[in-house]
């Protein structure tokens, strides 16, 4: 029964939120976009993931996740041809990781690269710097010409608790678990609550950590909201989805 | 088959073994003597006999006859059960007459509750008889001291053959005796196994190139019958609730009584049932797979201690350790087959001379005809079976991964090995080199990671490990039963900790609020909150609780019945021994439309409440109907008809609309079914639960240990992401290949709807139905509880989302 047939879900542009007064939207792809700087921001991708695994004598991934990852950055930037991208973080798996790119990957990060700003800030799996195009930051500040649109926006790995408002973090790969219907639906997800926001893991092999898991306590106001990504983003407070099993 | 009457030439049982049976006042069946005679011959015998008939004394006779005459160090005899808890007992039954009768030898188990320091003990120091599972049998191969331990090798006993040639575990075992053969060649094979309806081919499982088959004569027949005094069964349902009265009326006229149910849910209610009527407070107890393992074996030890008058339970005790205070088994809700029924009988009265008594409990009105009908089959001694499944290539690759572990291997001599496993005796070299490729290199299209293989060739020929020290890991992802994500639910104070209740799975535990209650080892206990990944929850005695969703248990009807209910169906002068509701609706039925037949398919149409049914009787289980289901919605939405949704039982498909079915033809038509069966699996959600277990069982990913906790950590991820990513950049790779076939078989069961399409040969006989037809009521009584089919996960999470904010602000 194709019931979506019946109730076509319209294409979105992503759901815009406020973050430290700025207006951002949480894309569908599970990156974040910044309009008025024309700047998209994507967390762990963990680039190089299955060769990490089999160098290391664990399971044979499929290696496609390069590949796969990479088609995902190439969609997005296509559809917002940001001016910016800033990957916040674990952008490889480690840092051989980002040596042993193959070539066909390394032309198409530059090939992404050409004609924008390109910002890797370092992650705790890639402390140094990668030896692609793009500057390599271990944090990235981005302020608007006019302050009066609000406040700097600071892009970095680990979210350090009491940050300014307007952190913009990754390493947690957030992910919410709902059972509508007893039918378990698990999606990774933004988590923001006006002053900061982490963002879920953009990389094709990535797991996720429960969006109510006591790591994020610390981190989050009460009126905190997972924004879960699927073919739209959708909404949902975080505390309504405490206490929940699974 | 040879009777297994006392050849003159049989050997003469070495004295200290006859003086043993004498002075029990005991005497050796005839078939115990033959197995006995056979040993000699070497080879491989299969000993088919019903419970209670001394089998397994049979297997060890000629074990113990040579062990009298030389107990020289070393192991001897192996033996493999599918319990753990079989192959203790066992030990404790041959200990008790090995020391009778001053035997200087050594029995021990070794099972994954044996200590590792026992178990280097072993390695070393192997007793002369070692029991042990499956699993810890392939451990043993797959160590490197594995020629050692097996090189004096004697025997090997496979004990329940029937239950294991069935699973996954049974391909597992083959494998490992083909091993054994190469480690320590010319021991003897022996299995042993209950009534079977198929013994020439469970002899080819045991054993391809030749295997003696033995049977004992069978024991009186089963003293059977319907249960007929709990009124009359209701219109659907599947849990016979409404007999409990009855039922308990019965387990108090018993000494012990074992209760059958065909699902853990089930189970659940009607123990829960049961104590409300359990006036005289007898002891009563629960045993489900999903029970903590200290909850199952508190009821097994009062069991054996016979201080239960009854255990409702469910296929959990289709084996194990005999009770022989057993004396009546009552199995509730239709068999869905005949040799699972035989085989429940057979734990009553486990003695080879008493006949077992059994009662079975129809469920529902329809059920009354398929109980009907299996009795019949079981007084005929017709037993169904599907046919023998090929070897899993799953598990092959594991088997290379462990061989590796062992020490280098031929890929030549390995392929000639592994043929000389029953399952896989049809192997081709092309699936096998496909195997040890992904083993070696992950078989990806892409060659990615040449310099990372985990299996290496040396110039010599010879593969093995590129890095020995992965042998650890490998080893410990041994066995082939995957279980579903489980949370364990634990009762205690609100600090945590506590008692373990049980397991149930995520899905279920995902639906729970604090707050709600539902149903666990039959009590009710309501959920407090989620704490280091179990479930903490407190006793909440006399709520109305919500039932938890085990996974499986649900068998489909077999072939034979369902061909057997359909021929009562249609032998009206029959319906007068029905019980007269039942008969009275039968004819109703016969006289407003048409009965289901072999030869065609059955389809009614008819409006009801502004929507348009459809009836499809196809008679091929539950799982095949699903599929036939999920298939005639998407032709009917292709049609244009508006399909609503669908309702599969083992009986029928139902499907509504909003608009008629005119020509239900091209619904079922054969042609194009088979590539919408690919394009739907491939989406759907049964698809990723195949793949998860296959990719466990080769190696693709860890599994999970058990007690491990289920980190929430962000660096494992799902299984599912693997199975997208390889459907989109290597569709040809072996894992998926392995697993359409494993969902094809299992969940889809689309063998099943083929061979039902076989069977019609394209004859549909449409009956058009002014209103509701008789035999639809009970699938009409069930509609309400379908869930939402189709793909609209956002929709209903957005649902999902306002009703718990909703819930949050109160509104709810």
């Amino acid at each position: 029964m194709n019931i979506a047939a019946r109730f076509p879900i319209p294409a979105s542009e992503g759901l815009f939120f406020r973050l430290a007064g700025r207006e951002v939207a949480a894309r569908p792809s599970g990156a974040l976009w910044v309009p008025e700087l024309g700047l998209m921001a994507v967390a762990d991708l963990h680039l190089g993931k299955a060769e990490r695994m089999a160098r290391r004598g664990g399971a044979l991934l499929p290696p496609y996740e390069c590949a796969e990852t990479l088609a995902r950055l190439e969609a997005e930037i296509a559809a917002l041809r940001p001016a910016c991208v800033v990957c916040v973080g674990d952008s490889f798996d480690d840092d051989l990781a980002a040596r042993a790119l193959d070539g066909e990957a390394c032309d198409r990060l530059a090939a992404l690269a050409r004609g924008r700003r390109w910002i890797w800030v370092s992650g705790n799996h890639d402390p140094a710097t990668p030896c692609l195009p793009g500057e390599a930051v271990a944090e990235h500040d981005a302020t608007h010409p006019d302050a009066s649109a609000g406040g700097p926006l600071v892009f970095r790995h680990i979210a350090a608790p009491g940050a300014a408002p307007g952190e913009v973090s990754g390493h947690y790969h957030p992910a919410a678990t709902l059972a509508p219907h007893g039918r378990r639906i698990r999606r990774r997800c933004f988590l923001e609550d006006g002053r900061r926001v982490i963002l879920p893991a953009f990389g094709a092999f990535t797991g996720g950590l429960c969006a109510t898991d006591a790591a994020f306590n610390p981190l989050l106001g009460p009126g905190a909201r997972a924004l879960l990504v699927g073919s739209r983003v959708i909404a949902a407070p975080r505390s309504a989805l405490s206490g929940r099993a699974g | 088959m040879d009777a297994a009457a006392p050849s003159p030439d049989a050997p003469a049982l070495p004295r200290r073994l006859r003086d043993w049976f004498e002075g029990r006042g005991w005497a050796p069946h005839p078939h115990q003597l033959a197995l006995l005679a056979r040993a000699r011959l070497g080879g491989a015998d299969l000993l088919i006999a019903p419970t209670g008939a001394g089998k397994t004394l049979a297997g060890f006779l000629p074990s113990l006859a040579a062990l009298i005459e030389n107990p020289a160090p070393g192991l001897h005899t192996l033996y493999v059960s599918p319990l753990k808890a079989l192959a203790a007992d066992i030990r404790r039954n041959l200990e008790g007459p090995a020391r009778d009768m001053a035997l200087p030898i050594r029995i021990e188990d070794r099972t994954g509750d044996t200590r590792a320091s026992v178990k280097a003990r072993q390695r070393r120091d192997p007793p002369h008889i070692l029991l042990t599972t499956p699993e810890s049998l392939a451990l043993l191969v797959a160590s490197e001291h594995a020629g050692e331990t097996f090189r004096g090798l004697k025997a090997v006993v496979v004990d329940e053959a029937h239950a294991l040639a069935e699973s996954k575990r049974g391909d597992q075992l083959a494998l490992c005796l083909a091993r054994l053969d190469t480690l320590a060649p010319g021991h003897r094979r022996v299995g042993l196994s209950a009534t079977t309806e198929d013994p020439e081919g469970l002899a080819r499982w045991l054993a391809p190139d030749g295997c003696r088959l033995l049977r004992a004569p069978d024991g009186p027949d089963p003293d059977i019958a319907i249960l007929d005094d709990a009124g009359d069964p209701p219109w659907s349902g599947m849990g016979g609730r409404y007999a409990v009265r009855a039922i308990y009326e019965r387990v108090k006229a018993a000494r012990t009584t074992l209760i059958f149910i065909n699902t853990r849910a089930l189970a659940e209610l009607f123990f829960r049932a049961l104590w409300e009527v359990n006036a005289d407070n007898l002891p009563i107890g629960l045993h489900h797979g999903s029970l903590g393992r200290e909850a199952r074996q508190r009821v097994e030890a009062a069991m054996a201690a016979g201080e239960l008058r009854a255990v409702v339970c469910t296929s959990s005790l289709d084996l194990g350790v005999d009770w022989g205070d057993v004396d009546l088994v009552i199995q509730v809700g239709a068999p869905k087959g005949v040799k699972r029924l035989v085989q429940r009988i057979g734990r009553a009265n486990h003695r080879f001379d008493a006949p077992s008594r059994a009662l079975v409990v129809p469920a529902n009105r329809l059920e009354v005809l398929e109980c009907r009908a299996a009795l019949e089959a079981v007084r005929e001694g017709r037993l169904d079976g599907e046919p023998r499944a090929l070897g899993r290539l799953d598990v092959l690759c594991q088997h290379i991964l462990l061989v590796a572990c062992a020490g280098p291997f031929e890929a030549d001599a390995l392929f000639a090995e592994v043929r000389r496993a029953g399952p896989y005796a049809a192997l081709d070299r092309e699936d096998f080199d496909r195997c040890l490729d992904f083993c070696a290199t992950g078989g990806y299209a892409l060659r990615a990671y040449d310099e990372w293989r985990r299996l290496m060739q040396a110039p010599d020929g010879l593969w093995r490990l590129r890095d020995p020290r992965a042998a650890r890991r490998l080893r410990m992802n041994v066995g082939v039963i995957v279980e579903a994500e489980t949370l364990k639910v634990q009762a205690g104070s609100r600090r945590g900790g506590g008692r373990l209740l049980g397991e149930v799975e995520e899905a279920f535990a995902a639906t729970l609020s604090p707050g709600d209650t539902f149903l666990i080892g039959g009590e009710v206990v309501r959920f407090e909150g989620l704490r280091e990944m179990s479930l903490q929850v407190t006793k909440a005695p006399g709520r109305d609780p919500k039932i938890p969703v085990f996974a499986g248990g649900k068998l489909p009807i077999s072939t034979l019945l369902a061909e057997r209910v359909m021929a009562m169906l249609n032998a009206p002068e029959q319906w007068s021994a029905l019980p007269a509701p039942v008969a009275d609706w039968l004819r109703l039925h016969a006289a407003r439309s048409g009965m289901p037949r072999a030869d065609d398919l059955l389809v009614e149409t008819f409006p009801r409440a502004g929507r348009w049914f459809m009836a499809a009787w196809g008679f091929a289980g539950r799982n095949a109907h699903q599929t036939l289901g999920l298939l005639a919605t998407r032709r009917m939405e292709a049609l244009g008809l508006a399909p609503l949704g669908f309702l599969a039982n083992d009986y029928a498909v139902l499907v509504w609309s909003l608009d008629p079915v005119d020509d239900p033809a091209p619904i079922f038509a054969r042609e194009g079914l088979a590539e919408g069966l690919e394009q739907w699996l491939a989406e759907t959600s049964v698809m990723k639960r195949a793949f998860r277990q296959v990719a466990v069982v080769s190696g693709l990913v860890q599994r999970r240990l058990p007690g491990e906790v289920k980190s929430g950590r962000q660096a494992t991820f799902s299984s599912d992401i693997l199975y997208d990513t390889l459907r989109k950049y290597d569709p040809g790779h072996l894992m998926l290949a392995i697993t359409r076939a494993e969902a094809q078989r299992g969940l889809v069961d689309f063998e099943r709807v083929e061979a039902m399409l076989d069977r019609i040969g394209g004859r549909i006989r449409h009956i058009r139905s002014p209103r509701m037809t008789p035999l639809c009521a009970p699938l009409m009584m069930e509609m309400g509880r379908e869930k939402v089919p189709g793909a609209a996960e956002d929709r209903l999470l957005e649902e999902e989302v306002e009703a718990l904010v909703a819930e949050a602000e109160g509104r709810a």
